[in-house]
């Protein structure tokens, strides 16, 4: 009807590039609803264990290496700066820009997965595993097992927060591949030019995604690393 | 025969555009399969979910029979004793997860959303079309659990038993629930985007159809509570295939948290199967009897009133798993008070029927049987409510009895009836008046006589989910089974007379029943984008202005229903519901 109906990025059984736009965001700021009830079911199944046992649960929790999830930390908190940067050169129509910031992203992104794996690969050359023939199987002299048996603990309860801290940063390593994967989407919309300044909302739905995805690290980040006080181990 | 249509319909007011036969509309614009596998249209995937679901309601039932047929002797008639496990689970998982849960959202609200606000598609069409093929690989896992030998857990799949004992395909079939949850999550989200969003000029808020607020309800808590059930079905996968994880008693882990977690959505997943039926009933009832819905907001915010409570009563069903007093308590009120809006709305619809010019057509017998049904389930529920009793009576056939009064009686009498109603709108053919209220009758005497004896050996203590048992329940069991004997032929009807009626059927008019929705002001069946996308609708008043007898657009309504065929002008039960304004109090709305 208007010619604003012309524009190439409007979809047919929308009226206006607001009412897709607008409809874009609430379709993902929903979405993000039900994210936070999946990852709710997670949080609450934990917050009943560890106040359950909360003697095994701070001291499985120290031996979760610290610096990786700091500086994992970093990166993905970085990431959301350059997410949102994308954000204003999309707006800006600064195409070069949005290629950087969103390359940017993808590239902290990848870094937090890969520091993660070296992460797993420590714990599984430590023992920190939950399974009943892996748990505290090292060459190591002292382990989180033989140390819990010292401690007096259920090594049982220590390996229940293990099943919680693989679970958790499973699921939430798969929502950052995903992530990754709509960032190079993003990528791909750009260069075949549906990202025009009037449809900078394509990137800000999946930043909010991103966003969301951040911040359940930060909820994840205390829960299984900063449970107990980190007194030195053997290792 | 089209020239009966011109001479009915002007006689009360302007008719709405009427199309030439030969017009385009989304059923002819392309005959090919891969149209139809492709289509973005929020018509087609209904219609595509449609002939899935109908696909699994039919297993279900079979597996239902071999239940009932099992139950004919006190020592199991026809399969094993694990055979049997394995079918009613196989009865549950599929009637709940493949049948109930996307039954009328999925088919009537994907179809009807968008046409009832007045707009040309859901706001994501492509995610629309994804959640079908989601829906499908979802059910083909389950399809394949039940054909490697089933699975033999119940539906509810409690650990340790499903994590560690059972020797089923405990995975696939979980694996497909959880797929099968996102197909939900997509279809509720979108409905809820596109009520926000798309809604025409003119349809504010308060002047929705209640089937667009019972669905906007149910999307609320498909959002809101299928990730959960998600989430657990995760974390069963992985500790059966691991065999270890936080519900494993061995390591500290409670078995009880399991059930807190699944209930947690399968209790509210019972409103996502009976909301949309009550939405059919208020659209339905309003119209056959001519007169506006009685409590319009009423109505409308009870659907929000049970999407809310219903999240918060869960633990109903665990009161004999050893959980606190005092929550039991609190859980045991909660469920009391969710039958609060469920009254109104019962009373809301006794009020609009009071005085009504009542016809009977099959859609009206199936709303007047969801409405009966329900008031018996809904009531049984409350002796499982209270605390006391619902020691005596958990997991007995009571509770069996209840949960069929409520979610066939009334939720699948509810898409039976919606079906019917709408059937004309989506395939453009009016079927056979005459069968269609026999089916209709045949379904509710079966259904009477299948689940009332269940009540009675249910409250003498006969347990659910026993292929054994005394002898005294004999006699309740032959009934039972007889009963259902007669539901089952009562379904196969429609499968028959409405696959009849899209060959031989009538041409529909656009609006047989003369009610007031927007989806009526369009053709049956509707063109690709719903309207006259140069006339797209502008609504102007409430949507049950029987008593003015205009539509939503503020057009007049044709002849009342019965003459929902153009063909057939000497219907006699058209002359009870006078067109036009009615000398009825009633409230005006919107």
């Amino acid at each position: 009807m208007s010619a604003s109906t012309h524009s190439p990025v409007l979809k047919h059984h929308f009226g206006d590039l607001n009412q897709q736009h607008a409809s874009e965001r609430l379709g993902m700021w929903m979405f993000l609803a039900t994210e936070v009830l999946f990852f709710g079911g997670l949080f609450g199944a934990y917050a009943c264990y560890r106040l359950w046992y909360a003697a095994e649960f701070e001291f499985a929790s120290s031996f979760m290496n610290v610096k990786f999830a700091s500086i994992n930390t970093v990166f993905l908190v970085t990431s959301s700066l350059t997410m949102t940067l994308a954000i204003r050169c999309a707006k800006i129509g600064d195409k070069a820009g949005l290629y950087r910031n969103l390359l940017l992203t993808f590239a902290l992104g990848s870094a937090f997965m890969v520091l993660k794996g070296f992460e797993y690969a420590e714990d599984f050359h430590e023992g920190i595993l939950p399974g009943a023939s892996s748990f505290g199987v090292t060459d190591l002299k002292h382990n989180i097992k033989t140390d819990a048996e010292h401690a007096g603990l259920d090594t049982g309860k220590v390996r229940l927060f293990l099943c919680f801290y693989y679970i958790m940063t499973g699921i939430h390593g798969v929502h950052i591949i995903i992530g990754l994967g709509c960032i190079l989407w993003l990528v791909q919309q750009t260069y075949a030019n549906q990202i025009p300044p009037e449809n900078y909302s394509t990137v800000e739905v999946v930043s909010l995604y991103w966003h969301l995805v951040d911040a359940i690290w930060l909820f994840l980040m205390p829960m299984l690393y900063l449970a107990g006080a980190h007194i030195p181990h053997a290792h | 025969m089209t020239t009966a249509v011109t001479s009915v319909m002007p006689k009360i007011a302007p008719p709405p555009p009427e199309p030439a036969p030969a017009e385009p509309n989304y059923l002819n614009i392309n005959y090919s399969l891969w149209s139809w596998l492709t289509t973005v249209d929020h018509k087609r995937i209904g219609i595509l979910y449609l002939v899935s679901i109908t696909v699994f309601f039919l297993a279900g039932g079979i597996a239902a029979g071999i239940v009932r047929l099992n139950l004919l002797a006190p020592d199991g008639a026809i399969v094993s004793e694990d055979a049997y496990n394995r079918a009613f689970t196989a009865h549950g998982v599929l009637m709940l997860f493949f049948f109930l849960i996307p039954a009328v959202p999925a088919v009537l609200g994907n179809f009807l959303i968008p046409m009832m606000i007045g707009a040309k598609d859901l706001a994501f069409p492509k995610l629309n079309l994804a959640s079908w093929y989601v829906f499908l690989v979802g059910a083909m896992f389950g399809v394949w659990a039940i054909l490697a030998g089933g699975i033999d857990t119940g539906w509810t799949l409690y650990p340790p038993y499903s994590s560690r004992s059972s020797t089923s395909n405990v995975v696939p079939g979980v694996f497909g629930v959880f797929i099968s949850g996102f197909s939900s999550i997509m279809t509720g989200l979108n409905i809820m985007v596109t009520v926000h969003k798309m809604r025409a000029p003119g349809m504010t808020w308060g002047r929705l159809p209640l089937f667009v607020w019972s669905l906007y309800a149910t999307s609320l808590i498909q959002l809101l509570g299928t990730p959960v059930i998600a989430i657990t079905t995760v974390l069963l996968m992985v500790e059966r295939v691991a065999g270890i994880g936080i519900f494993d008693p061995l390591i500290g882990g409670d078995p009880v948290l399991f059930q807190h977690l699944f209930w947690f959505y399968s209790h509210p997943a019972v409103y996502i199967m009976i909301l949309p039926g009550m939405g059919v009933v208020s659209e339905v009832l309003t119209c056959f009897s001519r007169k506006n819905i009685f409590g319009y907001h009423a109505v409308a915010w009870s659907s929000m009133g049970i999407a809310v409570v219903g999240f918060m009563l869960w633990a109903h069903h665990m009161f004999v798993a050893g959980i606190s007093f005092y929550s039991a308590l609190l859980f045991s009120f909660l469920s009391m008070l969710v039958a609060v809006p469920s009254a109104i709305k019962v009373f809301n619809w006794t009020g609009t029927l009071y005085k009504g010019s009542i016809t009977f057509q099959a859609p009206m017998l199936f709303a007047l049987g969801f409405v009966v049904l329900f008031v018996i389930g809904g009531l049984t529920g409350l002796f499982l409510a209270t605390l006391g009793t619902d020691i005596h009576l958990h997991d007995t056939y009571f509770v069996v009895a209840h949960f069929h009064f409520v979610m066939v009686g009334g939720m699948v009498l509810g898409y039976m009836a919606g079906l019917h109603f709408w059937w004309p709108k989506m395939t453009g053919r009016m079927y056979s008046d005459w069968w269609s209220r026999v089916a209709a009758a045949i379904i509710i005497v079966g259904f009477f006589l299948t689940f009332v004896p269940q009540f009675v050996m249910g409250y003498h203590g006969m347990p659910r989910r026993y292929p054994n048992y005394p002898q005294e329940f004999h006699v309740y069991n032959v009934m039972s089974t007889a009963g259902a004997s007669i539901l089952g032929l009562g379904y196969l009807l429609p499968v028959f007379y409405l696959t009849l009626s899209l060959f031989f059927g009538k041409k529909a008019t656009g609006n047989p029943w003369s009610a007031t929705g927007l989806e009526w002001q369009s053709p049956s069946p509707p063109p690709l984008f719903n309207f006259d996308e140069a006339h797209m609708p502008v609504v102007v008043c409430g949507p049950y202005e029987y008593a003015l007898g205009i539509d939503q657009m503020g057009r007049g309504l044709p002849e009342g229903p019965g003459l929902g065929s153009a063909n057939d002008p000497s219907d006699k039960h058209g002359e009870s519901a006078a067109p036009g304004p009615m000398n009825k109090e009633t409230h005006v709305v919107g």
